[in-house]
């Protein structure tokens, strides 16, 4: 097992490697340079080469590349063309808590959806609820994530009034609880469409793996035994019917990062989803990139903790 | 399951008691669970009338889906309009008969150039092992943790005014690694099996050993997740065009109609115009997924878990 996780971490840092000369590729391969939209076109083609020199870059290429990765690890992501050349990391870190609650509350309407009713499907197979179960399970998969956001603002924004359809908070002069509470009711819908699919995808893994889980011999040992239902259910059934969730939702995160994308700009909402897109919408590279490159590592970090937690848990796994 | 009734060489195809009748090919029994599974078969017909109105888009309308009128802006349906007009004025039922053309012209192209990659890459890796299958699968591995959206978007804001074959181009970049993954797994464990070793003894080529013994056999996985990948590009070709980085109008794709539906006017007041879209996209990649899980039964029984 730890012979298994140091291999992992040694792919993992030649992957990260890889992911930044691609991120640096991308960069180098757009179209004009930080001034093209920055300085006057009449200006001295003297004092542009000037600049260019001072900002390194006509400098060769690993040469930049070695600066631009020593300043990224350090948080240094220039600054950005269209906000007013602010720093890129404030324009990130400003919005990053943001993104992060949003994926909570996604993650937390998935796992409390799924769980139960992927239990509730496999213990009574061919129930009502287990054929409601499945006919969602389609759907979520089949429904796109942003036509979902655009039914929720209509049906239950807009036409019944439940939720506000856009934003993250009412005004500026909610606080306290109250605006706690009012930030969590903004978050719902956003939520709840950015985790629709993967509700609809645990829920089908949950189901199948208690059912999986349900038919071997221990657990037909610990009902031998006279264990309780509830017992054979919690201690044994749902521990190891939850390995390949926990593992799941570590590969999961790419779905998360391109899902807040999409489902932030529907709701308005100020995250990283939207301050990429309307990046990528100006062609503000210097964002672009550093977001990219934030988001590949995490979803680097998210694959690597996957392995990780599995072959911790399942130590019968082997890996060649 | 079916009731079982009195098995005679003519209701029953396996009946081994009639030994002139000619047994069933695996294929052959494939398509016959296929057609056993109401689910799959619904999928196939929805998918034949879609593909049907697809390519028969100019019987059901009379309008240029293309064609702006700023005399007709955003008109509730009518008579001439079924569905309304649009923001610039364009017919929506036009649009959404053509726009279907280039939504699955997209999802069937990209599938194919992963197909073509997949195959590729993932026999090369497979059949040979070794240094070859290291080397790929690091770089496959690299490309699937790629956030797939974000490297899209990335790759849109580079390239200005992406042309329909570079955007499928694109797609195809990002998602060829899961098949590839696939078809690999399959050769591996095919590898070691009778056959290959039997055809490699009396000096089959490699490339015959690969096309006529392998592939053959890996066929069930490679059908279902080419299937299965369709889908999926359609709903990423939706997503971008959505969010205005995927294919641009005035070319119609059921995305960029649904693009319309980011202004809360249209939103609130239109629902003409990007709910058929939405459902249209639904019912496609529903009927996809109901033949790629059809089809993933019928090739491989044990599979059915349901």
């Amino acid at each position: 097992m730890y012979k298994y996780i140091i291999r992992r971490l040694l792919i993992f840092i030649p992957m990260l490697f890889a992911l930044s000369v691609i991120v640096f590729g991308l960069a180098k391969a757009a179209p004009g340079d930080p001034f093209s939209t920055m300085l006057d076109p009449t200006i001295d083609p003297e004092v542009y080469e000037d600049r260019r020199d001072e900002l390194g870059l006509n400098d060769s290429i690993p040469v930049q590349y070695a600066r631009w990765i020593g300043n990224a690890v350090q948080g240094d992501f220039g600054e950005s063309i269209v906000y007013n050349s602010r720093p890129v990391m404030d324009l990130i870190s400003a919005r990053f808590w943001n993104t992060v609650y949003l994926g909570l509350v996604a993650l937390f309407f998935t796992l409390i959806v799924a769980i139960p009713i992927g239990v509730y499907s496999a213990r009574n197979p061919y129930s009502i609820l287990d054929y409601f179960g499945t006919g969602f399970g389609f759907v979520g998969l089949a429904i796109p994530n942003f036509f979902f956001g655009l039914l929720a603002i209509y049906f239950l924004a807009i036409k019944l009034g439940w939720f506000p359809p856009q934003g993250t908070v009412s005004g500026s002069d909610v606080s306290g609880m109250k605006e706690f509470f009012d930030r969590i009711h903004h978050m719902i819908l956003p939520g709840i469409t950015l985790g629709l699919a993967s509700t609809a995808t645990y829920m089908r893994y949950m189901r199948s793996e208690v059912i999986d889980v349900l038919g071997s011999d221990y657990i037909r040992t610990a009902k031998a035994k006279g264990m309780t239902d509830r017992v054979v259910l919690y201690k044994h059934t749902l521990r190891n019917a939850l390995i390949p969730i926990i593992t799941l939702m570590g590969f999961e995160f790419g779905v998360l990062v391109g899902g807040a994308v999409i489902t932030e700009r529907i709701f308005n909402y100020p995250g990283l989803g939207t301050l990429f897109l309307d990046a990528v919408i100006n062609r503000d590279y210097p964002i672009v990139m550093a977001l990219t490159l934030i988001f590949g590592v995490f979803i680097l970090v998210g694959n690597l903790l996957a392995d990780i937690f599995y072959s911790v848990v399942d130590p019968r796994i082997r890996y060649d | 399951m079916e009731i079982e009734t009195l098995k005679t060489p003519k209701n029953d195809p396996e009946y081994s008691g009639a030994p002139e009748e000619k047994s069933k090919s695996p294929y052959q029994l494939a398509l016959r669970r296929f057609m056993k599974n109401k689910l799959a078969v619904l999928g196939v017909i929805t998918m034949i009338i879609i593909l049907f109105m697809s390519i028969s888009a100019p019987l059901w309308t009379d309008h240029d889906p293309e064609q702006t009128n700023t005399a007709m802006i955003e008109r509730p349906p009518s008579d001439e309009h079924i569905l309304g007009t649009n923001s610039s004025g364009q017919d929506n039922w036009a649009r959404l008969l053509y726009g279907s053309r280039i939504s699955l012209a997209v999802g069937f192209s990209t599938m194919f150039v992963t197909l073509v990659i997949g195959i590729l890459f993932g026999s090369l890796a497979g059949y040979y092992g070794g240094k070859v299958d290291s080397i790929l699968m690091r770089f496959t591995d690299l490309v699937l943790a790629l956030p797939f959206l974000v490297f899209a978007l990335t790759l849109m804001a580079i390239l200005n005014n992406v042309s329909i074959p570079l955007f499928i181009l694109i797609l195809s970049i990002l998602s060829w690694p899961n098949l590839t993954r696939i078809i690999r797994g399959s050769f591996l464990s095919l590898r070691e099996q009778e056959f290959v070793i039997g055809a490699k003894s009396i000096g089959a080529s490699n490339s015959r050993i690969i096309f006529r013994h392998m592939i053959p056999n890996t066929i069930g996985p490679i059908v279902v997740n080419a299937t299965l990948m369709i889908a999926v590009v359609i709903i990423a070709e939706a997503g971008l065009s959505f969010i205005g980085m995927g294919i641009n109008p005035p070319t119609p794709t059921w995305g960029n109609m649904l693009n319309e539906a980011l202004s809360v006017r249209i939103l609130r007041q239109h629902w003409y115009t990007w709910i058929p879209p939405g459902v249209a996209i639904f019912i496609t990649v529903l009927a996809i997924n109901f033949i790629g899980d059809g089809l993933r039964d019928a090739f491989d029984p044990k599979s059915n878990q349901r």
